[in-house]
């Protein structure tokens, strides 16, 4: 007997897969993304009750292995072993719906019929439970012909028994049924059978189930439903302002005392000044505005958890619909609010193939978080903080408008592509509508922690990198006495030759100059500005509100509106252009975003500076 | 009748799909999720801002969202 080194979960969507992979792996997991396709690889380490570790792989969940998506087509291709540099799994952990057996139960034949060691777990039993449906697993372990057990990942019941079942599975192998003999059977059969294996394993079944119904005719309501998501939308926007404040500022104070640590502790000279305007001033601005996308992030997984997040698209479809997509289109697109990359990955969801080009176009037009220091910086320096109304203040009032200056553009130009260059049919929208539950805190706290990681690694990483590479090309050539750092520097040198093309639409020097490292990332744009600044200045203050004060002294209202413009259409950073590489499989489509999106935010930003000029701003 | 006419909580079976008035991967779904010829349904919810689209079925005990278009396709008799 070989020793079981892989095992795979598999199984409908919503079978709550994701949950018992949580609950079996915990928080040690390796996601990356599968080569050549941007759907995720999620591996975890499981412990057998014997003590050896097991492989265990969480594969996209799919309703047959006929694949309508790239997502199915992953699960089909490492389940048959047929994909590359991915060994076939020696064992397969079936995920049912406890509650929807009778259409979970058609996949999971097709799984069963490969002949591999199979285990099912019985998933989210206490849902079905409180649905009225009693079932009898020894039932259904005998119609299936392997081991059932019934779990609840959420509350962490059943795992013990899941994961001695996982190490038994090699030995029962030879116990069950080799591969199907009759490989062509007809999917009204496999339903057949499935409506046949569900009714014996169900002992009783009261047709109510109230809670969900309850919720959905008030969600789903024609008028209340929208109402309630957008009072959603507004409270998950006015948290991520709110919330995040106090936080926030303690990380910029914290970077503030950082840098007065270093300055009291070091000799004054090259690497310190290295360490306080490179590195703290630029990471530091960037690494103050985890908080706000860590609170984003909470709303998005507690609407994917809960079960709204499908609702929230149901009430969308009809105005995405009204610009060719569907509601399957919001959920990227909400995402990409916090970031366009896993926003753009979201697409894979949408089947229609024209519909999903679409939505990846107009991705980066949803403000991501990274715009939001950029945005932050420049409305508490330039815009007043005045009330227009009890409760509402002029510079959340702008910052709302900014969101909806890339969400209108967003819809127009979604409108011009499905008339011009993604031309075609009407998408259509098919989609299920999970049940409600309660989600649990870990698999929230796991969810969080890999969003926030992946920040602070592009922080300590790539922005890292652009601050100090920034830094040396402004302290570098040193200047002559009497003469300014920045106007000798290389990077200074730089702008003065990019200047002539943005100081029509009002860019200064320092702007300009911050353009080029924020296509690496956005937020380098302020972080860019600090250090220039900061190279500048014999000021020992280099914190944010350092960078706020020079900009309402230096910038004028004109200019900082253009800016602002810019940003809400400016190309996206370098990882979102490879994202959209790697999901369209060439240059062509990220070329055309980069370019309009080029045309847009020049358009605009000129738009913005010229009219705000001819008004006297 | 066609499902897209049926009223909200009635219970019906799907007789017939005109597949061809569907797009071949909407078919491809549709099948998947079992919404096909004898397939057992009835209308959960309809229209958001006075419109008729889209439509929640309940099928088994999976709601299930689609366009008028789809239901449209489907032939459905009251149960």
């Amino acid at each position: 007997m070989t020793r079981l080194r892989r095992a795979a979960l598999v199984g409908n969507p919503n079978a709550g897969k994701s949950a018992l992979f949580n609950a079996l792996t915990g928080a040690r997991q390796k996601i990356a993304n599968y080569p050549g396709v941007t759907v995720e690889r999620k591996v975890g380490r499981l412990v057998l009750p014997s003590g050896e570790p097991v492989e265990l792989i969480d594969l996209p969940g799919s309703y047959s292995f006929d694949a309508a998506s790239p997502d199915e087509e992953v699960t089909r291709k490492v389940v048959m072993g047929e994909f590359p540099g991915e060994a076939k799994p020696d064992a397969l952990v079936i995920v049912l719906d406890a509650a929807n057996l009778e259409q979970h139960l058609v996949f999971a034949q097709e799984v069963i019929a490969l002949g591999v060691p199979t285990v099912v777990a019985l998933n989210m039993i206490d849902l079905a439970e409180r649905d009225g449906l009693v079932l009898d697993p020894a039932a259904l372990s005998q119609a299936l012909g392997v081991p059932v057990v019934p779990t609840v990942a959420v509350r962490r019941r059943g795992l013990a028994e899941l994961t001695e079942a996982i190490g038994s599975a090699e030995e029962l192998a030879d116990a069950q049924s080799h591969p199907d003999p009759r490989p062509h059977i007809t999917l009204p059969e496999r339903r057949l059978t499935a409506r046949n294996i569900a009714k014996a394993a169900i002992l009783s079944e009261s047709t109510e189930h109230r809670i969900h119904a309850g919720l959905d005719k008030v969600l789903l309501h024609p008028w209340l439903g929208p109402l309630i998501l957008f009072a959603i939308l507004f409270v998950i926007f006015q948290a991520v302002f709110a919330w995040a404040t106090p936080f926030a500022d303690a990380l910029d104070a914290g970077a503030g005392a950082l840098s007065g640590l270093v300055v009291a502790n070091f000799p004054a000279g090259f690497l310190r000044d290295l360490v306080t305007e490179g590195v703290i001033a630029g990471v530091g601005s960037v690494v103050v505005f985890l908080p706000q996308i860590v609170i984003l992030f909470f709303f998005i997984l507690l609407m994917e958890a809960s079960g709204y997040m499908a609702r929230a698209a149901f009430v969308m479809d009809r105005m995405m619909a009204s610009v060719g997509l569907s509601g399957k289109s919001f959920i990227p697109l909400l995402s990409s609010f916090a970031c366009a990359i896993p926003g753009i990955m979201a697409t894979r969801s949408i089947a229609d193939p024209k519909d999903r080009l679409t939505t990846i176009l107009i991705a980066p037009l949803m403000t991501c978080s990274a715009r939001l220091p950029v945005y932050g910086i420049i409305i508490a320096a330039v815009i007043p903080n005045t009330s227009v109304a009890p409760f509402v203040g002029l510079q959340g009032l702008v910052l709302l408008g900014l969101y909806l200056a890339g969400i209108v553009g967003a819809m127009v130009v979604a409108l011009v592509l499905r008339k011009s260059v993604t031309k075609g049919d009407a998408s259509g929208f098919i989609m299920e509508l999970p049940r409600y539950q309660l989600p649990a805190v870990k698999d929230l706290l796991i969810g969080l922690w890999q969003r926030a990681w992946v920040f602070l690694r592009r922080a300590g990483t790539i922005i890292f990198a652009a601050t100090v590479v920034l830094w040396l090309l402004l302290t570098f050539p040193k200047a002559d006495p009497g003469e300014s750092q920045v106007d000798a520097s290389f990077a200074g040198q730089i702008a003065t030759a990019m200047h002539p093309v943005f100081e029509p639409i009002g860019f200064n020097r320092e702007m300009t100059l911050a353009l080029v490292p924020a296509m690496a990332a956005r937020e380098v744009a302020v972080s860019s500005l600090a250090t220039t600044y900061a190279v500048d200045s014999d000021d020992e203050d280099k914190t944010l509100a350092a960078l706020e004060g020079k900009i309402s002294q230096l910038w004028g209202l004109p200019t900082a509106l253009a800016f602002l413009a810019w940003f809400v259409f400016a190309p996206q950073c370098v990882s979102t252009i490879a994202v959209a590489r790697r999901e369209t499989n060439g240059w062509k489509w990220p070329a055309f975003m980069v370019g309009y999106l080029f045309a847009l935010a020049y358009a605009f930003a000129g738009l913005t500076y010229w009219l705000a000029t001819a008004a006297g701003l | 009748m066609t499902l897209e006419a049926l009223a909200i909580g009635q219970r019906a079976r799907i007789v017939a799909v005109d597949w061809d008035r569907v797009a071949p991967e909407d078919g491809k779904r549709l099948r998947a999720l079992g919404i096909d010829e004898g397939a057992r349904i009835a209308i959960a919810h309809r229209g958001v801002l006075g419109g008729r689209d889209p439509i929640a079925i309940m099928i088994g005990r999976m709601t299930i969202a689609l366009r008028r278009a789809h239901a449209e396709a489907m032939t459905v008799e009251h149960l």
